[in-house]
């Protein structure tokens, strides 16, 4: 016998996702979910960001991981509440594991949190966890071919930032060619070149960022 | 990588309708996969071997994976067009302002079971 189900496969990550997207709309908290390569630089442009926002905005981090608690511990140096989230070999957050992670968070009070994803450029991109974007990174070193080999990523991402941007003379990195791949990808999705390290270029993200939360 | 994290999810799902029916065990599950997620097809079958080879419930059981290639409709000039991963831009117009109308479905269209009174016929239910 036949049995029609026509259900989605992940209808219980994108019912959870659903769930958190309604809580973090009525505590009017903007929530970017942040995807990249292990190294890539991550928790370096989050603490960057943390710095250029931290007076006008409450903000809260979501670390995922595979193991260690290396990266909260960073960011809760800098005054900034932060959860770890083990994933315990898994390559990627779901949702259910934002839901936990959230019990600890007072949203009321805050108005930008920031899930640093597992360093993965493809997994993720499959998972809705209730965020309002998802952002990624991508650093110089990695090279400008990127986008050809992880297409996905780059078309679920409502922003690009191009990492390291000062080791640029080092690499041999093509960055004109990179931009034509991703308008191809994703025309919509903005650019934006900085260096977490140096500071250079962070301020056009910032606001882009800032200019999301103050709507939230 | 995340290929059995997906097929435990299918295999859980298809079991659960299965038993609510009534089925002794399954037979077949139907799926349809998007291009444009990050679902490969070979490693869903490689997921799906490994996972159903020790589920007596399953074991045996066939898959088949509809592959459902991206299609676009252009905000600017209306038309719809199928595309590959890598070109969103429209054909007729040059628009880059587009929206996806199938191409990210990770979806079980259906499953087949085996009911105890299959042969017998005498319908229990209507």
């Amino acid at each position: 016998m036949k049995i029609d189900m026509k259900q989605p496969i992940l209808d219980k990550n994108d019912a959870i996702a659903r769930e958190l997207r309604e809580r973090f709309a009525e505590h009017h908290v903007y929530v970017v979910d942040l995807l990249a390569s292990p190294g890539s630089g991550k928790t370096s442009t989050i603490l960057a960001t943390i710095d250029a926002l931290r007076d006008e905005f409450n903000i809260a981090v979501i670390e995922g991981d595979i193991a260690s608690s290396v990266d909260a511990e960073k960011i809760k140096a800098q005054g900034i509440a932060a959860v770890q989230i083990n994933t315990g070999g898994a390559c990627h957050l779901e949702s259910a594991m934002i839901k936990r992670a959230i019990d600890v968070l007072d949203l009321e009070r805050l108005d930008l949190i920031i899930v640093e994803n597992v360093g993965n450029l493809v997994c993720p991109t499959d998972f809705d966890l209730g965020e309002n974007a998802k952002v990624m990174i991508l650093s110089v070193p990695e090279g400008d071919d990127k986008p050809l080999k992880y297409p996905g990523v780059f078309q679920v991402s409502e922003a690009v930032i191009l990492n390291k941007v000062d080791t640029m003379p080092v690499f041999n990195f093509n960055k004109e060619a990179f931009v034509e791949s991703v308008n191809q990808l994703n025309p919509q999705a903005p650019i934006f070149p900085l260096s977490a390290t140096t500071g250079e270029g962070l301020e056009a993200w910032t606001s882009w960022l800032a200019e999301r939360i103050r709507k939230a | 990588m995340h290929e059995l994290g997906i097929m435990t999810g299918v295999i859980e799902a298809a079991e659960k309708a299965a038993r609510d029916s009534g089925a002794t065990r399954l037979l077949k599950v139907n799926l349809s996969i998007g291009e444009m997620t990050e679902a490969i097809e070979d490693a869903l079958v490689f997921a799906w071997e490994a996972l159903t080879e020790d589920d007596p419930y399953a074991k045996g059981a066939e898959l088949t994976i509809n592959m459902i290639k991206p299609k676009s409709r252009c905000l600017e000039c209306g038309a719809v067009f199928e595309h590959d991963r890598f070109h969103m831009f429209c054909p007729e117009c040059d628009g880059f302002a587009t929206e996806l109308l199938c191409g990210r479905e990770l979806q079980i269209d259906s499953i087949e079971v085996d009911l105890p009174d299959d042969e017998e016929g005498d319908s229990h239910e209507d």
